[in-house]
């Protein structure tokens, strides 16, 4: 796959000396989902902001398809659609025409099929004569994304689009968004609901405190850091955790009826069948066993965790 | 990738913002005309009517007459101001502007799309006050083309000054104190209702620095051919203050001063 976005170093200092970005290097691939998780204030919104326009970068270079953000700024933005975080919109304006103007502003020759098309994918074609304050919320959500792509970009800035979004509309949001990657454009979004970026993205940022701690293709990831936990379902419930099992690192579930083990699923050893024996040793009656994989979200949080403490070892 | 040529304006855009604009305009059509018309009725009454039955006539013209150019450039004033201010002002508040930033339109066409769109609905609106001022009073126009190039850049160069009011404002109260207690002082003190020769010496110096002072004269000048100053200074008053605006203009965008983080 060819790279569409090349960001090198980037950096921003807002006016009150924030740093909010500290040298950000990210190659994004032409028809990838990639996924920007952070807690609040990571850095995503100004990442995509620098990249877009919006935010003046202090440091650093982005191309996007080639194309200079700052001395080819036309060239590049062309390809850019941008969906921001916060609902932002012209309140007494007709959906259409809105839609309408986003094309317009891109330069884009008039084209009624195509603005019907991005009306009719997002549901808002019925809807099409009301002015914008006559929608609900998740729909006026659907018309950003709507503006965004008007202009048929080849590159889709997502910036939290399924915050405040029913279950059914979310589902409807990300069939789209693989739609959209299947007619070959590339998608950027940021979330903060872990599960999406595991089912949607191709590959994972992780961004915290204006630093990008890792990249990584979704799969690997999980994969790489993914912890698996062995949980034994004992039929006495255990005041304690019997001595031979603690040296394993066994823990006890809060009424006492669990036991339950961390393991690295990838490791040579996973000390499993040690672990068994020592439980038949102490005399303890199985009633069920299963194996989990850690969630994206435990993985974030572990490595939100190692990068704070990285940077403080570092200091 | 794109058809657009790598240099020159892009004409698609522009238009697309000049009809967003002109939309809002249209929206709110009946409110943005009936009250300048009613003010500049209620003006003919008083200044007209009223006060204008004691004043014979100011440098041989009818007083009636005689304030129908300045009541012109007050409203024309008014409203590229505040159009072009409020125009820019509002995507800013309600936070629409990240578009614009994101769009591969340079600061030139924004500017041509936003100052042309308020200058269009001040135009409008000024020759309505002058097809009103008609049912009042006599009017001719001694140098109409001299009248329109008057109007054309008095409302280009004022549009262009709301436009850089709508990006300094950091509220509606800023938005609106600087046409009330600038402008429209300038105005009046321009001599929108009075020849300066008729103010005392020391009044009539300090009047000079007053920059509506050149656009009222010369504008007065294209209908009955009399001046507080020769029509050619006012030309190039109006026409220097376009620069500036412009260049200030430019600037903003360079550095993004108030809209770009
Ligand atoms: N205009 C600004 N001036 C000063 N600081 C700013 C500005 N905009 C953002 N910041 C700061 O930069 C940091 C990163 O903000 P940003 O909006 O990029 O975070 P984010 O990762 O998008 O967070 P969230 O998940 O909450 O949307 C924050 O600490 C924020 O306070
Ligand atoms: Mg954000």
């Amino acid at each position: 796959m060819a790279d569409i976005i090349e960001i090198r170093g980037l950096e921003k200092t807002y006016d009150d000396g924030f740093e909010a970005l500290k040298g950000v290097d990210l190659t994004i691939r032409e028809g990838e989902i990639l996924a920007l998780l952070g807690p609040n204030g990571a850095g995503k919104t100004t990442l995509i902001s620098a990249v877009c326009g919006l935010v003046t970068p202090t440091g650093g270079q982005v191309t996007v398809g080639g194309h200079d953000i700052l001395s080819d700024y036309r060239a590049a933005r062309s390809l850019i659609g941008l969906v921001p975080q916060e609902i932002t919109i012209e309140p007494f304006e007709k959906v259409i025409d809105t839609v309408r103007f986003s094309r317009g502003l891109f330069g884009r020759p008039r084209d009624e099929v195509h603005i019907e098309r991005v009306l009719r994918a997002l549901s808002l074609w019925e809807k099409r004569n009301n002015r914008n304050t006559e929608l609900s919320g998740g729909m006026k959500r659907r018309i950003l994304i709507a503006k965004a792509l008007a202009h048929e970009p080849k590159v889709l800035f997502l910036d939290e689009p399924t915050a405040g979004v029913d279950v059914t509309l979310r589902r409807e949001m990300w069939e789209l968004v693989r739609r959209l990657r299947e007619e070959g454009v590339t998608i950027i979004l940021t979330t903060h609901y872990i599960e999406e970026a595991e089912q949607m993205a191709d590959r994972i940022g992780v961004i915290d405190k204006g630093r990008l701690l890792l990249v990584e293709e979704t799969a690997r990831l999980m994969h790489k850091l993914g912890r698996k936990e062995l949980v034994v379902e004992i039929a006495e419930p255990l005041a304690t955790v019997p001595p031979a099992l603690a040296a394993h690192g066994v823990t006890l579930s809060d009424d006492g009826c669990r036991l339950i083990y961390t393991f690295d699923a990838t490791a040579e050893r996973t000390g499993m069948t040690r672990l068994m024996a020592d439980i038949a040793e102490a005399g303890l009656h199985l009633r069920d066993l299963s194996t989990r994989q850690s969630s994206l979200e435990e993985v974030f949080l572990r490595l939100v965790d190692e990068g704070a403490g990285a940077m403080d070892a570092a200091q | 990738m794109t058809a657009r040529p790598a240099h020159g304006l892009n004409w698609t855009s522009i238009r697309a913002i000049y009809k967003f604009e002109m939309a809002r305009t249209l929206r709110t059509l009946g409110q943005s005309i009936l009250s300048p018309v009613i003010t500049t009725v209620l003006y003919f009454v008083v200044f007209g009517g009223a006060i204008g039955g004691r004043i014979e006539s100011v440098e041989g013209i009818a007083y009636g007459s005689f304030i129908v150019p300045g009541l012109v450039m007050l409203t024309l004033l008014q409203q590229a101001i505040n159009n072009a201010a409020f125009g820019i002002y509002f995507p800013k508040f309600i936070g629409t502007i990240y578009e614009l930033l994101s769009a591969p339109i340079n600061f030139l066409e924004i500017v041509i799309g936003y100052v042309g769109a308020a200058a269009t609905k001040a135009l409008g609106v000024a020759v309505i006050i002058l097809v009103t001022a008609t049912f009042f009073v006599e009017l001719t126009v001694m140098h109409p083309v001299a009248m329109l190039a008057f109007l054309v850049l008095t409302a280009l160069s004022f549009s262009l000054l709301g436009f850089i009011l709508g990006i300094w404002a950091r509220n509606f109260e800023q938005l609106t104190l600087v046409p009330l207690l600038v402008v429209t002082p300038l105005v009046f003190l321009g001599g929108a209702f009075y020849s300066i020769d008729m103010l005392p010496e020391g009044w009539a110096r300090i009047t000079y620095f007053n920059p509506v002072l050149y656009l009222i004269s010369g504008f007065r000048w294209s209908f009955f051919g009399v001046a507080d100053v020769a029509p050619w200074i006012s030309l190039i008053a109006v026409a220097g203050f376009l620069a500036a605006c412009m260049g200030v203009v430019w600037w903003i965008f360079r550095t993004g001063w108030r809209i770009k983080p």
